[in-house]
């Protein structure tokens, strides 16, 4: 048994995720990421005496459609508390968050890690809170300057159960969770912009320990990738200390990415006593059953439901339908290119979307909504497919001229003559000339050798500008040749 | 020596009948403070320019038949209301030159009805405290003799309708600060229930017991500014949605058959025995209206100053974590570091009282200590609070009587460096602020020093109509608000 498989990996999360409201969470400015410094800011951001919070009511149904949506339970009396530590980035020197009754608990999300079974993760609970501005250092000397921009925005800090076994598990679990908002329209998912944060709790125990053993919390993680790269790391360094007889101390450390480790931010000893109380500018907020209710009725349909209805209503397999519903901007895609074609086309649709759609954006490195080719139009070419305009390999030539941007693709077809010749008597024409003109080889092939036909309809076709349709051609050959 | 300044009912008449104008008003304001505020220190910053300004544009107002019950009044306010433009310093080192890029909700709400803001009035810093020393631009002096405090913490604000240097002023009451200030220099001074005012641009001492009120010179003043002053607000999420009533109207009711509670525990050994009588006349005068008096019992009032003192500094010590040299206010000189720029900006920044609450409320805040005081404090505030219902709803009364303070004016220096008996001053109004009620002080005579001494009305959770009623019927038949101190030019 080799030293890592005599260990246990256990993994729990804190995602934060902000939500994508159109003003922040306590005043009116606007949630917006990217302005100059301190442009997006009033009294209330910069915490001035006097100033007062009010909630954002989308703030609330954001994270109700949230709980939902992780199956769990939507508490109806909400609270409000402040979180104190003195921070540049911190105006007010709290942070109003939710502490003792966050509004949802006892959620769950279930992920399908690659090569593994499917696997229930726990919500531990989900609450609101505000977040802070940001620190700046690069390329000021003796000095740090702060922006305010980001403070007043809005997040859901999600904490898991500790379920999480390896990384790819949290992988899996991070990408579920990321579509799974971005689907809701709750939270952009941009991990690089910090829009969807996590911190990562790490332990390892001996296999059959029942007792956790003791964790650290990694910081610094603004990709799934890097998510992984430090539990794999973190992981090794732990079972080292204990293999060397050594303590794993709790104590938060901040993932490296070009260092490829993990290194001490500070110890528990160091850790914060964060005085939380009650916030008393802002009384409870009472959500009734009926809003509750009201927003589970206008929620979209979840990725896991849309996963079923997209194998039974499109016929797709269980492959095909998880890359189309991994992400909400892609399942609307799908769907409208369907709509643009027929249901019948949909598995031929799903096809044009996973392969030749997500190939060419992987290559040119671009996400889908950046695509050049709209759904609509690549459901219109699905259609002249099956409806023999053109076939499948002109259509791969439609495509791209689509992706250069030349648009509708029947005008692409009509304007640059590519319209499918089904014509029996012109494709005839062209089949009795092409046969006349190799007699030899009609001989070959009436003496066994029909791999021939392949050739006659590739010289068809070349004369033809591959415009024939190759199911008129393959009929008329052969009943010639065979006949 | 000029004309008195009249009450805000008397301006608010004669501006209405073009008998004067509101610069003769303002311009005799100033010129008072000029005069009395070197002596007194009720300002920390007198805007003549501002208010001469506003003055005329309110006689122009009123010259084109508009305006309000307010229009042209010139007023006081407190310093710890934001005013847009105008310095406004919480009577702290820390914002001595804090301007203020908004406006608080009460002072925007005066300033729409047409009053007239003179300028803004020294208080103890940042609310804390009880005598008005703690100010960091030095005490205010009490108008019936100098060498008194006034109280505090809106002891400014106090002293300067006292004294005749403004028609009214506005103050902020989180453990009495309005009510005690106000028995101390003869005045009226109102608190309304907690969230019937809006917060919004009070700079915060303890956010779940501060609120505004008006500090005049009798109740029908006091009705006139609360008018203006309450209602409901969207930037301050404690402010009631419910309409207020016609506070005028109230005033006109007569008390005749009302039942007034007399608490036992306010009227035990700590009272002073010239206070004690002096609230005695009060209570003959109610026999004599027609009232009931009723002798009731809040058990809990005993726990209102320790339970004040866990959960105001706890407050404090969050909200005054702002203050911490980075976006306004004060900023040490050469920081070396971070840790350094917080420990000296505050070290400077703020007074020794203000300093002892944060570091009070830090301590029972901490981890391990907050259930044993700040869990069970809110919990304790809560009997405090079923205290009163109780004995309201048992007794069937429409208001709650009481002494304001223990006892009159004391001597400035004399409770400045023992803060137990400094808090202890704030004994009989702490409760009220702990259940959210609404009281109100008036004055009820004068001990043997020649120094006021008020009452406390207490009403039911926003029934301020039933303290206004009560209070006009017994001014209506006294005089003790009418005094004026003698010794002054």
């Amino acid at each position: 048994m080799s030293t890592e498989s005599r260990y246990e990996t256990v993994i729990g999360l804190e995602i934060h995720t902000q939500l994508a409201t159109r003003s922040k969470i306590f005043c009116g400015c606007p949630n917006r990421f990217g302005s100059p410094p301190n442009t997006q800011i009033c009294p209330v951001c910069a915490a001035f005496p006097g100033v007062l919070p009010v909630i954002n009511k989308a703030v609330l149904d954001m994270a109700i459609m949230t709980g939902l949506a992780l199956q769990g339970e939507i508490r109806t009396l909400n609270e409000f508390s402040r979180k104190n530590y003195f921070y540049p980035d911190l105006p007010a020197g709290y942070q109003i968050s939710q502490f003792e009754l966050p509004i949802v608990e006892h959620g769950f999300l279930m992920i399908e890690p690659e090569g593994g079974a499917r696997k229930r993760i726990g919500i531990t609970r989900a609450h609101m809170e505000v977040d802070a501005g940001k620190n700046l250092h690069e390329g000021i000397v003796g000095a740090s300057w702060v922006d305010l921009n980001r403070t007043g925005t809005p997040l859901l800090e999600i904490v898991t159960e500790p379920d999480l076994r390896s990384a790819a598990e949290t992988g899996a679990f991070l990408k579920k969770l990321r579509g799974l908002v971005r689907h809701l329209g709750v939270c952009d998912g941009n991990m690089e912009e910090g829009s969807f944060r996590c911190d990562a709790n790490v332990s390892v125990r001996r296999r059959g320990e029942t007792r956790l053993g003791t964790r650290a919390e990694i910081k610094n993680l603004n990709s799934i990738r890097n998510v992984m790269r430090a539990i794999d790391y973190e992981v090794e360094r732990q079972i080292d200390l204990i293999e060397a007889g050594e303590k794993v101390i709790q104590e938060t450390r901040l993932w490296d990415a070009n260092q490829n480790h993990t290194r001490t931010m500070r110890g528990k000893e160091e850790a914060h006593d964060y005085r939380y109380f009650p916030e008393p500018d802002l009384p409870p907020v009472v959500l009734t059953v009926e809003r509750i209710e009201a927003i589970r009725k206008r929620m979209p349909e979840l990725p896991d439901e849309k996963l079923i209805r997209f194998q039974k209503d499109y016929g797709l397999g269980e492959y095909d339908a998880g890359v189309l519903t991994a992400d909400r901007e892609m399942a609307d895609y799908f769907e409208a290119a369907v709509m643009a074609a027929r249901p019948a086309e949909a598995k031929s649709v799903a096809n044009w979307v996973t392969v030749e759609l997500l190939g060419r954006l992987n290559r040119e490195g671009m996400e889908l909504g950046q695509s050049p080719v709209v759904a609509e139009a690549l459901g219109k070419l699905t259609r002249m497919i099956h409806e023999g305009i053109i076939s499948g390999k002109i259509a791969k030539t439609v495509f791209g001229h689509m992706w250069d941007g030349a648009g509708d693709p029947a005008r692409i077809v009509e304007e640059k003559g590519l319209v499918q010749v089904s014509d029996q008597g012109a494709i005839e024409a062209e089949v009795d000339r092409i046969l006349a003109a190799h007699p030899d080889k009609i001989a070959q092939y009436r003496s066994g050798k029909v791999q021939l036909l392949g050739f006659f309809v590739g010289e068809i076709m070349k004369a033809m500008r591959g415009k024939a349709n190759p199911g008129v051609v393959n009929g008329l050959l052969k009943s010639k040749l065979d006949g | 020596m000029d004309a008195p300044i009249p009450t805000l009912a008397q301006a608010a008449q004669a501006l209405a009948a073009r008998e004067t104008s509101s610069v003769e008003l303002t311009r005799a304001c100033l010129s008072r403070i000029e005069r009395l505020d070197p002596t007194l220190n009720a300002f920390i910053t007198v805007d003549a320019e501002g208010a001469l300004r506003s003055a005329e544009q309110a006689d122009q107002a009123r010259s084109r038949g508009e305006g309000g019950a307010l229009t042209g009044i010139p007023l006081a306010i407190k310093d710890l209301f934001c005013t847009e433009g105008l310095r406004t310093t919480c009577a702290s080192r820390m914002l001595e030159r804090f301007v203020p890029p908004y406006e608080s909700t009460v002072t925007a709400r005066l300033r729409a009805a047409g009053a007239v803001i003179l300028g803004k009035t020294n208080m103890d810093e940042f609310a804390m405290g009880s005598s008005n020393e703690t100010s960091y631009f030095g005490p205010v002096r009490n108008p019936w003799d100098p060498a008194r405090t006034p109280g505090g913490s809106s002891g400014g604000s106090a002293a300067a309708v006292a004294a005749g240097l403004c028609v009214a002023a506005i103050g902020t009451d989180t453990g009495g600060s309005i009510r005690q200030p106000a028995a101390m220099t003869g005045i009226t001074g109102l608190k309304p229930t907690y969230g019937r005012v809006s917060r919004f641009g009070m700079i915060a001492f303890a956010s779940s017991l501060d609120q505004a009120g008006p500090m005049t010179r009798d109740l029908r003043d006091a009705a006139m500014l609360l008018q203006v002053m309450a209602g409901h607000d969207p930037l301050d999420s404690t402010s009631i949605t419910t309409p207020p009533p016609d506070y005028l109207a109230a005033l006109e009711r007569p008390v005749r058959d009302w039942r007034i509670g007399l608490p036992e525990e306010y009227f035990g050994a700590g009272l002073h025995p010239e206070v004690r009588a002096a609230i005695d006349g009060a209570i003959a005068l109610y026999r004599e209206l027609g009232a009931t008096i009723v002798p009731i019992s809040l058990p809990y009032t005993q726990h209102a100053i320790p339970t004040y003192y866990i959960i105001a500094p706890a407050e404090a010590s969050s909200n005054l974590a702002r203050y911490d040299g980075i976006r306004f206010g004060h900023r040490c000189d050469q920081p070396k570091d971070l840790k350094d720029l917080y420990a000296r900006t505050r070290a400077e920044g703020f007074g020794a009282e203000v300093k002892r609450r944060i570091m009070l409320g830090t301590y029972v805040l901490s981890s391990g200590y907050y259930d044993a005081y700040y869990r069970k404090a809110q919990r304790v505030r809560r009997l405090i609070a079923e205290d009163f219902a109780r004995a309201f709803r048992d007794h069937d009364l429409s208001v709650i009587l009481t002494p304001t303070a223990p006892e009159s004016a004391f001597p400035l220096d004399e409770k400045k460096e023992d803060p137990v008996s400094m808090y202890l001053s704030d004994i009989f109004t702490i409760n009220v602020n702990l259940a959210g009620l609404p009281a109100v002080s008036l004055p009820c005579g004068f001990d043997f020093h020649g120094m006021p001494i008020g009452f406390q009305l207490i009403g039911r959770p926003l029934d301020e109509a039933a303290i206004l009623t009560a209070g006009h019927a017994y001014q209506q038949a006294s005089d003790w608000h009418n005094a004026r101190p003698g010794n002054l030019p």
